[in-house]
């Protein structure tokens, strides 16, 4: 795709879905934590997949299956360099959940109960639950960084708490699915990298906003999943340090994934193929590698400032109104507010704002852990990207202040 | 179907905006009284997913009539509570087991709170009262 500077006018004309009208009103899509929309563009990569190029990978001799295969591996390349990091590092997986779950699956055999586990309280419950399995497996201890009150880290303590407790295994979220908050795991990585401890960085919501630089972070392991940056779902990216990667045990055993098979004993292939048995989302991959695409068309420096204008000019909206108590931060942050109004029901104010057409998501959003450190119930989550306009700020304000009437 | 329901329902169906209907919805559930906290028990939650929904089922052991009394912490919900328990409460087990809240709350334009992506629990309210309803008749 030819590079493009940042017209939101015309990126808006790329999102079919956001054109549409719902509840009698324009649609203002602020749930894109839960999966952003998809540029025609990918679309159109997928579709042409099935119309077009229609053909298994690997192997095949004919023309298609080897068009498809040189595309699929195209793709790789293209991820890898979206990350700065070599191409046989990335797996495809069917999103952040199972990257997270092959990497603990992998490790079972690794660990034993003079292990620990670190994860913190912050984290989405993808990155909790794998953990919990792995430790009950292994009798591995399972620990928590401190968080503060206010859901943000003190990276000094917390440091220290991971060379006191020296955790084998550290698995952070980069950015908290549900505040939108940016941890600086940088000195996370390098404190527990000091002691030898495998970091895992869960970058379902960071990936895209924050285009990562692996190789710099220096992490052994970062997840992502494709439908939150603009590609489709069920499909996404295990990175893995090679040398480290490589020693995990697979998660799944079939075809593709072996070098030699006999009835009794089977070999199994190096990493990546190793962990892509069976026949993968071709389709999912080859418009994950289109989202690529339209982000690198686009200047992420330009992305950035956007979205970061965009959330402040949203948070000092919201930040004004009586009785809204706002639980993110505001600096440091992808673009998500996280709040409660008053004593109200989080699942009436959504419903109440999809009534304008209004689309936000309220409930745990898979962090009881995080809900129960801010001691809530559940909040109001409204979540932005690149393709969200001022216009959207101001109805999404408008018509807030229209359901807290009909509240109060 | 009972005459409290179709009154009730009414003001629904003639509500000409989302926010009215809402409106009115919110205002069922304020007559609703509220559950006792003693009895907001985890035994009475109806399993639904964000907001909660306590609810107690019985039938008059004299009339063999239903009586629900229910109570929840969301203001639509229990809104919708309030309606289903106009639509069966004082019903034989034999009248419950016509009433067809799908069809009613389609009429209404509810019927995206009975979806699966709510996790309401709105349809595991009637649900229960049905599933009740249907070991009373056998």
């Amino acid at each position: 795709m030819p590079d493009k500077s940042f017209d939101i006018n015309l990126i808006r004309k790329d999102f079919p879905t956001l054109n549409q009208m719902v509840n009698e009103h324009p649609l203002v899509y602020l749930d894109s934590a839960a999966t952003t929309q998809k540029p025609q563009y990918v679309i159109d990569k997928t579709t042409e997949y099935y119309q077009l190029l229609n053909a298994n990978v690997h192997r095949g001799k004919h023309f298609l299956s080897e068009q498809v295969t040189t595309q699929y591996e195209q793709a790789r390349l293209n991820i890898a360099a979206y990350f700065n990091v070599q191409a046989k590092e990335i797996v495809w997986t069917k999103g952040a959940t199972e990257s997270i779950n092959l990497i603990a699956h992998g490790l079972t055999s690794k660990l034993n109960d003079n292990d620990t586990v670190m994860i913190s309280p912050l984290e989405h419950h993808a990155n909790i639950v794998p953990w919990q399995v792995l430790s009950q497996k292994t009798g591995a201890d399972l620990k928590a960084l401190p968080l503060n009150p206010d859901a943000t880290f003190d990276i000094d303590a917390c440091c220290d708490f991971i060379r006191e407790h020296k955790p084998s295994v550290l698995a952070l979220t980069h950015v908290s699915n549900t505040l939108g908050n940016i941890t600086n795991i940088a000195p996370l990585i390098n404190a527990a990298k000091a002691i030898g401890s495998l970091v895992v960085i869960d970058g379902a919501q960071a990936a895209m906003h924050l285009k990562p630089d692996l190789a710099a972070l220096d992490c052994d392991f970062y997840v992502c999943s494709a439908h939150k940056m603009l590609g489709p779902t069920g499909v996404g990216v295990l990175y893995g340090k090679y040398s480290i990667l490589n020693t995990l045990d697979p998660y799944q055993t079939g075809g593709e994934m072996i070098e030699t098979v006999t009835l009794n004993h089977s070999t199994y292939r190096c990493a990546p193929a190793k962990f892509e048995t069976g026949t993968p989302n071709i389709a999912g991959v080859l418009g994950f590698s289109a989202a690529i695409d339209y982000l690198n068309s686009l200047n992420h420096r330009e992305i950035c400032d956007y979205e970061a204008n965009l959330f402040r000019y949203a948070s000092e909206k919201l930040v004004r109104i009586k009785g809204i108590t706002i639980y993110s931060s505001l600096s440091d942050n992808i673009g998500t507010l996280c709040f409660n109004y008053k004593n109200e029901h989080p699942y009436d104010l959504s419903t109440l704002l999809d009534s304008f057409g209004i689309a936000v998501r309220s409930g745990h959003h898979c962090t009881q852990p995080l809900m129960a450190h801010l001691k809530l119930n559940g909040s109001v989550r409204a979540s932005f990207c690149f393709y969200n306009t001022y216009e959207d700020v101001d109805n999404f304000i408008n018509s807030l202040h229209e359901c807290l009437e009909m509240l109060d | 179907m009972t005459k409290t329901y179709k009154k009730l329902s009414q003001s629904i169906e003639n509500a000409a905006t989302w926010q009215q209907k809402y409106r009115e919805i919110m205002l069922l559930g304020k007559t609703l009284p509220p559950l006792n906290d003693i009895l907001k028990t985890s035994d009475a939650l109806v399993p639904g997913c964000e907001s909660k929904v306590w609810m107690y089922i019985d039938f008059d052991l004299t009339e063999n009539t239903l009586l629900v009394i229910g109570d929840s912490d969301t203001r639509i919900i229990k809104g919708l509570l309030a309606l289903i328990l106009a639509m069966y409460n004082g019903l034989t087990p034999q009248q419950i087991l016509t009433i067809n809240a799908f069809a009613e709350f389609e009429k209404l334009g509810l019927i995206k709170h009975l979806s699966a992506s709510r996790g309401n629990g709105v349809k595991a309210m009637v649900d229960k009262i049905h599933t009740t309803a249907l070991t009373k008749v056998s």
